[in-house]
């Protein structure tokens, strides 16, 4: 290319910019400038009930006082816990399910079908159905569990503490382990069937097969699915609303639950804000950690 | 011989999941089906008395039709104004000269991975000032958080599998850049275009955060927001909201069943580029 930029390619480039922008402004506009925004009230208290407070500016009170805050440390417990304990169950199940995919000639499009179902349904819908299961009284899961003895009789998963975790997880893991199945599936696609043609063809068992060819090739594919669940997992919000509420007391709130009560049922904007702020950091430092890991071993699966 | 074990094993933990799968989805149908007294007595898997009594209930007594044209209107909206915008966008981003172009990708992306509850603070405190609290416009402004940066990435994907020689072709014979993406790119990118309209309104159809920040009343209330309220302060009238749920899950299905593939293709093209 030369140097100088002939007229044609500097037309080009113009025509580049002005494609871009009506999509960039909207984004600016939607996305960049709240955020900014959020950055700025949770330097500030700002009490929606208490408007005659004005809004005066107190630094970094509002963190200072989520660190100093118990539920806080709980809710940010909660969801690194619920990421760490759900994610994996998701990848192993997914991968199950994606080699099994792989494999099957016959009745694709029905299991296709079938895995994209959960994904699609919204988790709202996922949520009732999974507290439905799980309800003492009406729920074939919980009365199945009383059935094979597991819990005792009138078992109710939602007053207790760790139990009411069960659905939340549980549904979770139905909803999108799919997602990661077709995730994996499209690596798998990619993989050269003549590979393990020739393990195979060299006396190796399918299993080691598996191990020493399949998953080294797919741990780029792995590597992806498991960064889009873990941001996902981090902003729990819906499920943990519609399931438990956050209950029994506060047993199963996560930070963005946590948030979401202090902006709109407390009307702490400030401190709402400054909760976001952690939500939205914790979510972004584990992205760039994942970002630099993840380039590092792609660069290792090619070299 | 060597694989049949294996193939054996592979076949029933496959069974198994996708009847984990199916199994809920099947229930929510079923039990949609029972009078609400089954629902606290019967154990068995099958509908033993069928009703539509929760049905009726749902449109005579809920006005369930409203959160529905709610629900159709704001994700079709937002489908509608997210996907052309982000076409040019992507279509910059595939195939023109520019610098900072990966930069601009990397930028989509994280902000594709924004935390919603980061952005409802602000969100709220500018759409009361604008008065859009409670109205259609203020949930499309919010859905464009999200769908702008979905359509961009999975359009840019999909630009950038088209063959580079017709437009080549195109442009070689006079044709301006304008005239070629609209004659030529265009029509082969059709099906990415589909794949990626079907997944917005997709996410629009299923959010929830923000229609439940930012709407204020049953008149405006979206699906997922009109269902969660059904709920009583003690009370779940369960037979009612599992037919809501159905009636949620309907349009979804219907557009799985027709697109799985165009589903899939979306899906993949925003994970595969890396």
């Amino acid at each position: 290319m030369n140097h100088r930029a002939a007229p044609i390619e500097r037309a080009e480039t113009r025509l580049a910019w002005l494609l871009v922008a009506p999509a960039v402004a909207v984004i600016l506009l939607v996305s960049l400038v709240p955020i900014a925004v959020t950055g700025w009230e949770a330097l500030h208290v700002h009490d929606l009930r208490l408007p005659w407070l004005g809004t005066p500016f107190i630094g970094v009170g509002n963190f200072m006082e989520a660190a100093n805050d118990p539920r806080f440390g709980a809710a940010l417990l909660h969801t690194v816990a619920f990421a760490l304990i759900s994610v994996p169950l998701e990848l192993m199940l997914g991968l199950a399910l994606a080699v099994m995919m792989h494999s099957v000639v016959r009745g694709r499009a029905f299991i296709r079908v079938s895995a994209l179902l959960p994904w699609a349904i919204p988790t709202v819908v996922a949520a009732l159905l999974w507290r439905f299961m799980f309800e003492a009284q009406t729920g074939i899961l919980a009365s199945s569990f009383q059935t094979f003895g597991l819990v005792g009789p009138a078992f109710d998963w939602f007053v207790h503490p760790l139990a009411a975790w069960v659905p939340i997880i549980a549904a979770d893991v139905w909803k999108t382990t799919p997602f990661v199945a077709i995730l994996l599936l499209a690596g798998l696609q990619t993989i050269d069937p003549a590979l393990s043609e020739a393990a195979r063809i060299d006396g190796a068992s399918p299993a080691r097969g598996f191990l020493t060819i399949t998953l080294p090739l797919l741990t780029p594919a792995l590597v992806v699915a498991a960064a889009f669940r873990m941001l996902d997992a981090l902003r729990l919000f819906d499920l943990a609303y519609v399931i438990t509420g956050g209950g029994p007391g506060t047993a199963t709130e996560p930070l963005s639950l946590y948030a979401f009560i202090a902006l709109m049922q407390r009307l702490r904007f400030g401190y709402g804000s400054a909760l976001s702020v952690i939500v939205f950091l914790l979510t972004f430092a584990f992205a760039l950690v994942w970002v630099r890991a993840l380039g590092r071993s792609l660069s290792g699966a090619q070299s | 011989m060597r694989a049949r074990p294996a193939a054996v094993v592979l076949a029933v933990a496959g069974a198994l999941l996708l009847a984990a799968s199916l199994f809920p989805i099947y229930w929510m149908f079923a039990a949609s089906l029972m009078p609400e007294s089954r629902l606290f007595e019967s154990r068995s898997l099958l509908p033993t008395a069928v009703t539509f009594e929760h049905y009726r209930a749902l449109f005579d007594e809920r006005d369930f039709l409203v959160p529905i044209r709610n629900s159709l209107l704001v994700s079709g909206l937002t489908t509608i104004v997210a996907v052309p915008v982000a076409a040019l966008c992507a279509y910059s981003l595939a195939r023109l000269r520019m610098r900072g172009k990966g930069l601009l990708l990397a930028f989509v992306l994280a902000v594709s991975m924004f935390p919603q509850i980061s952005i409802v603070p602000p969100l709220y405190l500018i759409l009361r000032e604008l008065r859009l609290l409670n109205t259609y416009p203020g949930l499309v402004l919010p859905y464009l958080t999200f769908s702008m940066p979905l359509a961009i990435w999975l359009l840019t994907g999909f630009f950038r599998q088209l063959p580079r020689d017709l437009e080549e072709a195109a442009m070689l014979d006079g044709a301006t850049r304008m005239r070629t993406l609209r004659d030529v790119v265009l029509p082969l990118a059709a099906p990415g275009v589909a794949s990626t309209a079907i997944l917005t309104f997709l996410y629009c159809w299923n959010e929830f955060l923000f229609a439940l920040s930012f709407t204020l009343g049953p008149d405006r209330y979206t699906v997922p927001v009109a269902i969660m309220l059904f709920r009583g302060r003690y009370q779940v009238p369960w037979g009612e909201v599992l037919a809501a749920t159905v009636l949620a899950t309907i349009p979804v299905a219907l557009l799985v069943l027709a697109c799985q593939r165009r589903i899939v293709a979306g899906l993949t093209v925003g994970a595969t580029k890396g």
